[in-house]
Protein backbone atom coordinates (compact mmCIF):
# COMPACT_ATOMS: atom_id res chain seq x y z
CA UNK A 1 0.00 0.00 0.00
CA UNK A 2 1.38 3.21 -1.02
CA UNK A 3 0.08 7.16 0.06
CA UNK A 4 -0.82 7.49 -3.37
CA UNK A 5 -3.14 4.38 -3.60
CA UNK A 6 -4.29 5.66 -0.17
CA UNK A 7 -5.41 9.33 -1.34
CA UNK A 8 -6.32 8.34 -4.79
CA UNK A 9 -9.07 5.86 -4.82
CA UNK A 10 -12.76 7.26 -4.34
CA UNK A 11 -12.70 7.41 -0.96
CA UNK A 12 -9.06 9.24 -0.58
CA UNK A 13 -10.05 11.61 -2.65
CA UNK A 14 -12.99 12.75 -0.48
CA UNK A 15 -10.72 12.36 2.44
CA UNK A 16 -8.75 15.36 0.72
CA UNK A 17 -11.39 17.49 0.14
CA UNK A 18 -12.54 17.32 3.69
CA UNK A 19 -9.14 17.84 4.86
CA UNK A 20 -8.65 20.94 2.59
CA UNK A 21 -12.36 22.00 3.61
CA UNK A 22 -12.09 22.31 7.27
CA UNK A 23 -8.60 23.72 6.74
CA UNK A 24 -10.44 26.60 4.60
CA UNK A 25 -13.22 26.62 7.19
CA UNK A 26 -10.86 27.48 10.07
CA UNK A 27 -9.04 30.29 7.68
CA UNK A 28 -12.90 31.44 7.38
CA UNK A 29 -12.81 31.72 10.98
CA UNK A 30 -9.56 33.87 11.24
CA UNK A 31 -11.01 36.11 7.78
CA UNK A 32 -14.20 37.41 9.42
CA UNK A 33 -12.77 37.67 13.00
CA UNK A 34 -9.96 39.98 11.78
CA UNK A 35 -12.34 41.92 9.23
CA UNK A 36 -15.07 42.44 12.27
CA UNK A 37 -12.78 44.98 13.46
CA UNK A 38 -13.61 47.55 11.14
CA UNK A 39 -17.05 47.53 13.41
CA UNK A 40 -14.52 49.04 15.72
CA UNK A 41 -15.89 52.41 14.28
CA UNK A 42 -12.01 53.77 15.06
CA UNK A 43 -11.62 55.20 11.13
CA UNK A 44 -9.80 51.66 10.35
CA UNK A 45 -7.15 51.90 12.84
CA UNK A 46 -7.95 48.71 14.82
CA UNK A 47 -8.31 46.74 11.47
CA UNK A 48 -5.51 48.12 9.65
CA UNK A 49 -3.47 46.85 12.72
CA UNK A 50 -4.65 43.28 12.48
CA UNK A 51 -3.94 43.96 8.44
CA UNK A 52 -0.32 44.83 9.30
CA UNK A 53 -0.01 42.05 11.15
CA UNK A 54 -1.28 39.40 9.05
CA UNK A 55 0.76 41.11 6.22
CA UNK A 56 3.97 41.98 7.91
CA UNK A 57 4.80 39.04 9.12
CA UNK A 58 6.85 36.11 8.44
CA UNK A 59 4.53 33.84 10.66
CA UNK A 60 1.23 34.27 8.98
CA UNK A 61 2.42 34.97 5.30
CA UNK A 62 4.18 31.62 5.10
CA UNK A 63 0.15 30.26 6.27
CA UNK A 64 -0.53 31.85 3.44
CA UNK A 65 1.39 29.65 1.30
CA UNK A 66 -0.15 26.72 2.86
CA UNK A 67 -3.53 28.45 2.92
CA UNK A 68 -2.89 28.75 -1.44
CA UNK A 69 -1.96 25.24 -1.29
CA UNK A 70 -4.79 24.27 0.47
CA UNK A 71 -7.37 26.24 -1.64
CA UNK A 72 -5.64 24.97 -5.18
CA UNK A 73 -5.88 21.30 -3.90
CA UNK A 74 -9.58 21.51 -3.07
CA UNK A 75 -10.51 23.53 -6.05
CA UNK A 76 -8.28 21.09 -8.60
CA UNK A 77 -9.87 18.33 -6.91
CA UNK A 78 -13.26 19.77 -6.66
CA UNK A 79 -13.31 20.17 -10.32
CA UNK A 80 -11.89 16.32 -10.77
CA UNK A 81 -13.73 14.76 -8.87
CA UNK A 82 -17.32 16.89 -10.54
CA UNK A 83 -15.89 15.60 -13.82
CA UNK A 84 -15.32 12.27 -13.19
CA UNK A 85 -18.68 11.58 -10.85
CA UNK A 86 -20.91 13.17 -14.17
CA UNK A 87 -19.00 10.97 -16.72
CA UNK A 88 -20.66 7.73 -14.99
CA UNK A 89 -23.87 7.87 -16.15
CA UNK A 90 -24.03 8.45 -20.25
CA UNK A 91 -27.77 8.13 -20.52
CA UNK A 92 -29.51 10.42 -17.72
CA UNK A 93 -33.00 9.88 -16.44
CA UNK A 94 -36.06 11.37 -18.55
CA UNK A 95 -37.53 12.54 -14.60
CA UNK A 96 -34.55 13.44 -12.29
CA UNK A 97 -35.05 12.46 -8.14
CA UNK A 98 -34.69 15.40 -6.49
CA UNK A 99 -36.75 14.53 -3.32
CA UNK A 100 -34.40 12.50 -1.45
CA UNK A 101 -31.56 15.34 -1.07
CA UNK A 102 -31.01 18.47 -0.67
CA UNK A 103 -30.35 20.89 -3.98
CA UNK A 104 -27.49 22.91 -2.76
CA UNK A 105 -26.13 19.31 -1.81
CA UNK A 106 -26.27 18.33 -5.28
CA UNK A 107 -24.71 21.42 -6.98
CA UNK A 108 -21.76 22.28 -4.62
CA UNK A 109 -19.76 22.26 -8.05
CA UNK A 110 -21.64 24.48 -9.23
CA UNK A 111 -21.64 26.37 -6.17
CA UNK A 112 -17.50 25.98 -5.63
CA UNK A 113 -17.38 27.91 -9.48
CA UNK A 114 -19.78 30.48 -7.99
CA UNK A 115 -17.16 31.15 -5.28
CA UNK A 116 -13.90 30.65 -7.48
CA UNK A 117 -15.42 33.45 -9.38
CA UNK A 118 -16.24 36.05 -6.73
CA UNK A 119 -13.21 35.11 -5.01
CA UNK A 120 -11.08 35.77 -8.47
CA UNK A 121 -12.61 39.48 -8.04
CA UNK A 122 -11.91 39.33 -4.40
CA UNK A 123 -8.13 38.89 -4.43
CA UNK A 124 -8.22 41.38 -7.52
CA UNK A 125 -9.64 43.89 -5.25
CA UNK A 126 -7.84 43.67 -1.79
CA UNK A 127 -4.89 40.75 -1.86
CA UNK A 128 -3.16 41.60 -5.39
CA UNK A 129 -3.11 45.49 -5.04
CA UNK A 130 -1.53 45.20 -1.34
CA UNK A 131 1.14 42.13 -1.84
CA UNK A 132 2.17 43.78 -5.21
CA UNK A 133 2.47 46.90 -3.56
CA UNK A 134 4.89 44.72 -0.24
CA UNK A 135 6.75 44.06 -3.59
CA UNK A 136 5.35 40.33 -2.80
CA UNK A 137 7.89 40.71 -0.15
CA UNK A 138 7.42 42.12 3.67
CA UNK A 139 7.56 45.70 2.11
CA UNK A 140 4.92 48.51 2.95
CA UNK A 141 1.31 48.08 3.01
CA UNK A 142 -1.37 50.41 1.52
CA UNK A 143 -4.28 51.24 4.02
CA UNK A 144 -6.56 48.41 3.72
CA UNK A 145 -9.56 50.17 5.33
CA UNK A 146 -9.32 52.98 2.87
CA UNK A 147 -9.47 50.55 -0.03
CA UNK A 148 -12.45 49.13 1.20
CA UNK A 149 -14.15 51.88 1.88
CA UNK A 150 -13.39 52.74 -1.86
CA UNK A 151 -14.27 49.49 -3.78
CA UNK A 152 -17.64 48.93 -1.85
CA UNK A 153 -18.75 52.48 -2.37
CA UNK A 154 -20.40 50.66 -5.56
CA UNK A 155 -23.31 49.26 -5.54
CA UNK A 156 -22.60 46.16 -8.06
CA UNK A 157 -19.43 45.49 -6.16
CA UNK A 158 -21.75 45.27 -3.13
CA UNK A 159 -23.94 42.84 -4.84
CA UNK A 160 -21.52 40.57 -6.16
CA UNK A 161 -19.96 40.29 -3.15
CA UNK A 162 -23.49 39.13 -1.74
CA UNK A 163 -23.75 36.93 -3.86
CA UNK A 164 -20.24 35.37 -3.60
CA UNK A 165 -20.95 35.19 -0.15
CA UNK A 166 -24.62 33.12 -0.44
CA UNK A 167 -22.47 30.61 -2.14
CA UNK A 168 -20.20 30.51 -0.07
CA UNK A 169 -23.25 29.88 2.73
CA UNK A 170 -25.03 27.27 0.68
CA UNK A 171 -21.38 25.30 0.04
CA UNK A 172 -20.94 24.93 3.93
CA UNK A 173 -24.03 24.14 4.98
CA UNK A 174 -23.34 21.00 3.12
CA UNK A 175 -19.55 21.00 3.56
CA UNK A 176 -19.32 21.64 6.61
CA UNK A 177 -21.34 18.57 7.79
CA UNK A 178 -20.23 16.04 4.93
CA UNK A 179 -16.42 17.11 5.63
CA UNK A 180 -17.31 16.05 9.33
CA UNK A 181 -18.81 12.09 7.97
CA UNK A 182 -16.11 11.79 5.26
CA UNK A 183 -13.66 11.56 8.04
CA UNK A 184 -15.62 8.87 9.75
CA UNK A 185 -18.03 10.75 12.41
CA UNK A 186 -20.71 7.86 12.33
CA UNK A 187 -21.77 8.85 16.58
CA UNK A 188 -25.55 10.33 16.26
CA UNK A 189 -24.65 12.83 18.74
CA UNK A 190 -21.61 13.77 16.93
CA UNK A 191 -23.50 14.10 14.15
CA UNK A 192 -26.12 16.04 15.07
CA UNK A 193 -23.44 18.70 16.58
CA UNK A 194 -21.99 19.01 13.31
CA UNK A 195 -25.18 19.19 11.16
CA UNK A 196 -26.65 22.13 13.19
CA UNK A 197 -22.86 23.78 13.93
CA UNK A 198 -22.46 23.44 10.33
CA UNK A 199 -25.94 25.18 9.56
CA UNK A 200 -25.33 27.96 12.30
CA UNK A 201 -21.27 28.22 10.91
CA UNK A 202 -23.49 28.62 7.08
CA UNK A 203 -25.54 31.37 8.42
CA UNK A 204 -23.66 33.51 10.44
CA UNK A 205 -20.09 33.73 8.61
CA UNK A 206 -21.19 34.64 5.26
CA UNK A 207 -23.94 36.60 6.32
CA UNK A 208 -21.14 38.57 8.56
CA UNK A 209 -18.68 38.69 5.51
CA UNK A 210 -22.07 40.11 3.85
CA UNK A 211 -22.54 42.82 6.46
CA UNK A 212 -19.18 44.15 5.96
CA UNK A 213 -19.56 45.15 2.02
CA UNK A 214 -23.16 46.64 3.04
CA UNK A 215 -21.75 48.40 5.96
CA UNK A 216 -19.61 50.73 4.16
CA UNK A 217 -22.14 51.20 1.27
CA UNK A 218 -24.51 52.20 3.44
CA UNK A 219 -22.10 54.44 6.04
CA UNK A 220 -22.71 52.61 9.30
CA UNK A 221 -18.92 52.67 9.61
CA UNK A 222 -16.86 55.64 9.15
CA UNK B 1 -58.97 -0.13 1.42
CA UNK B 2 -61.35 0.63 -1.45
CA UNK B 3 -60.43 -1.65 -4.49
CA UNK B 4 -61.05 0.35 -7.60
CA UNK B 5 -59.64 -0.12 -11.41
CA UNK B 6 -57.63 2.03 -13.54
CA UNK B 7 -56.19 2.69 -16.79
CA UNK B 8 -52.74 3.91 -17.24
CA UNK B 9 -50.49 4.91 -19.53
CA UNK B 10 -47.12 3.93 -19.70
CA UNK B 11 -43.70 5.35 -20.83
CA UNK B 12 -41.46 2.83 -20.75
CA UNK B 13 -37.72 2.74 -22.19
CA UNK B 14 -37.28 0.05 -24.67
CA UNK B 15 -33.44 -1.04 -25.38
CA UNK B 16 -32.36 -4.49 -27.36
CA UNK B 17 -29.34 -4.47 -25.72
CA UNK B 18 -26.44 -2.29 -24.49
CA UNK B 19 -24.43 -1.65 -27.80
CA UNK B 20 -28.07 -0.15 -29.25
CA UNK B 21 -29.77 3.19 -28.69
CA UNK B 22 -32.94 2.88 -26.04
CA UNK B 23 -35.92 4.76 -26.71
CA UNK B 24 -38.99 5.83 -24.38
CA UNK B 25 -41.95 3.91 -26.03
CA UNK B 26 -46.03 4.15 -24.79
CA UNK B 27 -48.17 1.75 -23.73
CA UNK B 28 -51.56 1.69 -21.99
CA UNK B 29 -52.52 -0.90 -20.20
CA UNK B 30 -56.58 -0.93 -19.06
CA UNK B 31 -58.95 -2.46 -16.69
CA UNK B 32 -56.26 -2.73 -13.73
CA UNK B 33 -57.03 -3.60 -9.95
CA UNK B 34 -55.77 -1.43 -7.09
CA UNK B 35 -54.90 -4.62 -5.42
CA UNK B 36 -52.17 -5.74 -8.11
CA UNK B 37 -48.76 -5.72 -8.01
CA UNK B 38 -46.69 -3.24 -10.30
CA UNK B 39 -45.01 -6.28 -11.57
CA UNK B 40 -48.06 -7.66 -12.12
CA UNK B 41 -49.23 -5.27 -13.91
CA UNK B 42 -46.41 -5.52 -16.19
CA UNK B 43 -47.01 -9.20 -16.49
CA UNK B 44 -50.62 -8.09 -17.62
CA UNK B 45 -48.82 -5.60 -20.29
CA UNK B 46 -46.44 -8.37 -21.78
CA UNK B 47 -49.41 -10.88 -21.89
CA UNK B 48 -51.27 -8.36 -24.00
CA UNK B 49 -47.78 -7.78 -26.27
CA UNK B 50 -47.18 -11.27 -26.94
CA UNK B 51 -50.91 -11.12 -27.95
CA UNK B 52 -50.43 -8.64 -30.30
CA UNK B 53 -47.17 -10.05 -31.95
CA UNK B 54 -44.39 -7.54 -29.98
CA UNK B 55 -41.53 -8.17 -28.03
CA UNK B 56 -41.99 -8.35 -24.45
CA UNK B 57 -40.31 -6.01 -21.85
CA UNK B 58 -37.84 -7.42 -19.80
CA UNK B 59 -37.63 -6.89 -16.39
CA UNK B 60 -35.55 -8.45 -13.44
CA UNK B 61 -37.63 -10.25 -10.75
CA UNK B 62 -37.28 -13.10 -8.34
CA UNK B 63 -39.31 -13.48 -5.07
CA UNK B 64 -41.59 -10.55 -5.22
CA UNK B 65 -41.57 -10.58 -1.54
CA UNK B 66 -39.23 -7.58 -1.08
CA UNK B 67 -36.05 -10.01 -0.11
CA UNK B 68 -34.28 -10.78 -2.68
CA UNK B 69 -33.06 -7.37 -4.94
CA UNK B 70 -33.70 -8.56 -8.18
CA UNK B 71 -35.95 -5.83 -8.78
CA UNK B 72 -35.02 -2.56 -10.02
CA UNK B 73 -37.26 -0.03 -11.82
CA UNK B 74 -36.78 3.43 -11.68
CA UNK B 75 -40.35 4.48 -11.60
CA UNK B 76 -41.61 8.15 -12.32
CA UNK B 77 -38.32 9.50 -11.10
CA UNK B 78 -37.58 7.14 -8.18
CA UNK B 79 -35.86 3.49 -7.73
CA UNK B 80 -38.56 1.35 -6.75
CA UNK B 81 -41.44 4.07 -7.44
CA UNK B 82 -42.94 6.53 -5.07
CA UNK B 83 -43.25 4.79 -1.68
CA UNK B 84 -40.82 5.00 1.10
CA UNK B 85 -38.77 1.61 2.27
CA UNK B 86 -39.81 -0.38 -0.88
CA UNK B 87 -39.16 -2.96 -3.68
CA UNK B 88 -41.06 -2.63 -6.96
CA UNK B 89 -42.18 -6.01 -6.60
CA UNK B 90 -44.07 -4.92 -3.44
CA UNK B 91 -45.23 -1.77 -5.04
CA UNK B 92 -48.83 -1.78 -5.08
CA UNK B 93 -50.97 -0.17 -7.79
CA UNK B 94 -53.34 1.63 -5.56
CA UNK B 95 -50.12 4.30 -5.34
CA UNK B 96 -51.73 5.24 -8.81
CA UNK B 97 -54.90 6.83 -9.91
CA UNK B 98 -57.13 5.92 -13.11
CA UNK B 99 -55.54 8.25 -16.16
CA UNK B 100 -51.73 8.54 -14.39
CA UNK B 101 -48.88 8.39 -16.92
CA UNK B 102 -46.36 6.22 -15.49
CA UNK B 103 -42.39 7.00 -16.46
CA UNK B 104 -40.48 3.76 -15.91
CA UNK B 105 -36.55 3.32 -17.19
CA UNK B 106 -33.81 1.08 -16.10
CA UNK B 107 -31.17 1.53 -13.40
CA UNK B 108 -28.92 4.27 -15.23
CA UNK B 109 -25.31 3.86 -14.16
CA UNK B 110 -22.56 2.84 -16.62
CA UNK B 111 -21.32 0.57 -14.06
CA UNK B 112 -24.67 -1.46 -14.97
CA UNK B 113 -24.86 -1.69 -18.40
CA UNK B 114 -28.31 -2.51 -19.64
CA UNK B 115 -28.73 -5.96 -20.71
CA UNK B 116 -32.47 -5.61 -21.89
CA UNK B 117 -35.34 -2.78 -21.92
CA UNK B 118 -35.43 -2.99 -18.17
CA UNK B 119 -32.96 -5.24 -16.81
CA UNK B 120 -29.36 -4.05 -15.60
CA UNK B 121 -26.23 -6.13 -15.29
CA UNK B 122 -25.64 -6.08 -11.84
CA UNK B 123 -22.45 -8.32 -11.70
CA UNK B 124 -20.67 -5.52 -10.68
CA UNK B 125 -22.11 -5.96 -6.80
CA UNK B 126 -20.93 -9.68 -7.01
CA UNK B 127 -17.45 -8.34 -7.73
CA UNK B 128 -17.21 -6.15 -5.17
CA UNK B 129 -18.13 -8.86 -2.66
CA UNK B 130 -15.88 -10.95 -4.37
CA UNK B 131 -13.15 -8.50 -3.59
CA UNK B 132 -13.50 -8.82 0.30
CA UNK B 133 -16.82 -9.31 1.82
CA UNK B 134 -16.70 -12.10 3.43
CA UNK B 135 -14.69 -13.78 6.29
CA UNK B 136 -12.30 -16.47 5.60
CA UNK B 137 -13.04 -19.88 8.33
CA UNK B 138 -12.95 -23.12 8.16
CA UNK B 139 -16.31 -24.81 8.11
CA UNK B 140 -17.23 -27.18 10.28
CA UNK B 141 -20.15 -27.46 12.60
CA UNK B 142 -22.05 -24.19 13.70
CA UNK B 143 -19.98 -22.56 16.64
CA UNK B 144 -21.87 -22.24 19.87
CA UNK B 145 -23.76 -18.83 19.78
CA UNK B 146 -22.50 -18.17 22.85
CA UNK B 147 -18.95 -18.33 22.56
CA UNK B 148 -17.97 -14.87 21.12
CA UNK B 149 -19.70 -12.72 23.50
CA UNK B 150 -21.47 -9.79 21.29
CA UNK B 151 -22.44 -6.10 22.45
CA UNK B 152 -26.39 -6.27 21.68
CA UNK B 153 -26.05 -2.55 20.11
CA UNK B 154 -22.94 -4.06 17.90
CA UNK B 155 -25.38 -7.23 17.04
CA UNK B 156 -28.49 -4.73 16.01
CA UNK B 157 -26.25 -2.34 14.09
CA UNK B 158 -23.91 -5.26 11.96
CA UNK B 159 -27.45 -6.11 11.50
CA UNK B 160 -29.44 -3.52 10.15
CA UNK B 161 -26.16 -3.10 7.79
CA UNK B 162 -26.60 -7.10 6.33
CA UNK B 163 -30.22 -5.72 5.99
CA UNK B 164 -28.90 -5.08 2.25
CA UNK B 165 -30.55 -6.85 -0.52
CA UNK B 166 -27.62 -5.55 -3.01
CA UNK B 167 -30.42 -4.09 -5.38
CA UNK B 168 -28.70 -0.92 -6.64
CA UNK B 169 -30.99 1.32 -5.62
CA UNK B 170 -28.54 3.61 -4.19
CA UNK B 171 -26.71 3.74 -7.42
CA UNK B 172 -29.48 4.53 -9.34
CA UNK B 173 -30.69 7.21 -6.95
CA UNK B 174 -27.17 8.68 -6.75
CA UNK B 175 -26.38 11.51 -9.12
CA UNK B 176 -22.43 10.46 -9.28
CA UNK B 177 -23.84 6.71 -9.96
CA UNK B 178 -22.04 5.59 -6.64
CA UNK B 179 -21.91 2.30 -4.81
CA UNK B 180 -20.86 3.90 -1.40
CA UNK B 181 -24.17 2.99 0.51
CA UNK B 182 -24.00 -0.67 -0.80
CA UNK B 183 -20.32 -0.85 -0.27
CA UNK B 184 -20.75 0.31 3.72
CA UNK B 185 -23.84 -1.65 4.32
CA UNK B 186 -21.58 -4.70 3.53
CA UNK B 187 -17.89 -3.46 4.92
CA UNK B 188 -20.39 -2.14 8.05
CA UNK B 189 -21.70 -5.70 8.77
CA UNK B 190 -18.55 -7.06 9.40
CA UNK B 191 -16.76 -4.61 10.55
CA UNK B 192 -19.14 -5.09 13.67
CA UNK B 193 -18.46 -8.23 14.40
CA UNK B 194 -15.42 -9.91 16.16
CA UNK B 195 -15.59 -12.71 13.28
CA UNK B 196 -15.01 -9.53 10.49
CA UNK B 197 -12.11 -8.19 12.04
CA UNK B 198 -8.77 -10.18 11.54
CA UNK B 199 -9.63 -8.87 8.02
CA UNK B 200 -11.25 -5.72 8.37
CA UNK B 201 -8.36 -3.82 6.67
CA UNK B 202 -7.45 -5.59 3.59
CA UNK B 203 -10.97 -6.02 3.35
CA UNK B 204 -12.30 -1.89 2.94
CA UNK B 205 -9.11 -1.69 1.00
CA UNK B 206 -10.38 -4.03 -1.59
CA UNK B 207 -13.71 -3.88 -1.67
CA UNK B 208 -12.91 0.54 -2.54
CA UNK B 209 -10.70 -0.45 -5.01
CA UNK B 210 -12.86 -2.91 -6.46
CA UNK B 211 -15.70 -0.55 -6.99
CA UNK B 212 -13.44 1.75 -8.30
CA UNK B 213 -12.30 -0.53 -10.89
CA UNK B 214 -15.96 -0.79 -11.66
CA UNK B 215 -16.43 2.34 -13.06
CA UNK B 216 -19.01 3.92 -9.70
CA UNK B 217 -18.96 7.24 -8.48
CA UNK B 218 -17.33 8.89 -5.83
CA UNK B 219 -19.94 9.75 -2.62
CA UNK B 220 -20.69 13.22 -2.05
CA UNK B 221 -22.44 12.41 1.30
CA UNK B 222 -26.37 13.54 -0.61
CA UNK B 223 -28.07 11.26 1.32
CA UNK B 224 -30.09 10.19 -1.83
CA UNK B 225 -29.58 6.49 -1.38
CA UNK B 226 -30.20 6.58 2.15
CA UNK B 227 -33.79 8.08 1.31
CA UNK B 228 -34.38 5.30 -1.78
CA UNK B 229 -32.95 2.38 0.22
CA UNK B 230 -35.93 -0.22 0.25
CA UNK B 231 -34.05 -1.80 3.34
CA UNK B 232 -33.34 1.47 4.55
CA UNK B 233 -29.96 1.15 5.37
CA UNK B 234 -28.29 4.44 7.08
CA UNK B 235 -25.81 7.03 5.65
CA UNK B 236 -23.93 6.60 8.59
CA UNK B 237 -22.90 3.12 7.23
CA UNK B 238 -20.97 5.56 4.75
CA UNK B 239 -19.10 7.50 7.62
CA UNK B 240 -18.28 4.25 8.96
CA UNK B 241 -17.02 2.80 5.92
CA UNK B 242 -14.82 6.37 5.78
CA UNK B 243 -13.47 5.74 9.21
CA UNK B 244 -12.76 2.27 8.71
CA UNK B 245 -10.63 3.32 4.90
CA UNK B 246 -8.97 6.37 7.04
CA UNK B 247 -7.90 3.86 9.86
CA UNK B 248 -6.87 1.12 7.44
CA UNK B 249 -5.23 3.61 5.18
CA UNK B 250 -3.21 4.57 7.82
CA UNK B 251 -1.97 1.76 9.46
CA UNK B 252 -2.06 -0.68 6.95
CA UNK B 253 1.24 -1.99 5.73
Amino acid sequence: MTWKQVFTSSVGRKLVMAFTGIFLILFLIIHVGLNACIWANDGGEMFNKGAHFMGANWVPRLLEVGLFAGLFLHIIQGFLLTASNRSKRSVGYAVSYGEGSKWYSRSMGLLGTLILLFLVLHLYHFWLPNRSHQGFLLGEEINLYEKMKLEFSELWVVVVYALGCMSLGYHLAHGFQSAFRTLGVHNKRYNALFTSLGYAFAIIVPLLFIMMPVSFYMGWVN
Amino acid sequence: MEHYHMNLNLKVWRQKNCKTKGEFKLYRVENISSEMSFLEMFDVLNEQLIRDGDDPITFDHDCREGICGACSMYINGKPHGPWQANTTCQLHMRAFKDGDTVVVEPWRADAFPVIKDLMVDRSAFDRIIQAGGYISVNTGNAVDGNSLPIPKDDADASFAAAMCIGCGACVAACKNSSAMLFLSAKVSHLALLPQGNPERKSRVMNMVAQMDKEGFGACTNTGACEATCPKEISLSNIARLNQEYLMAGLTEK
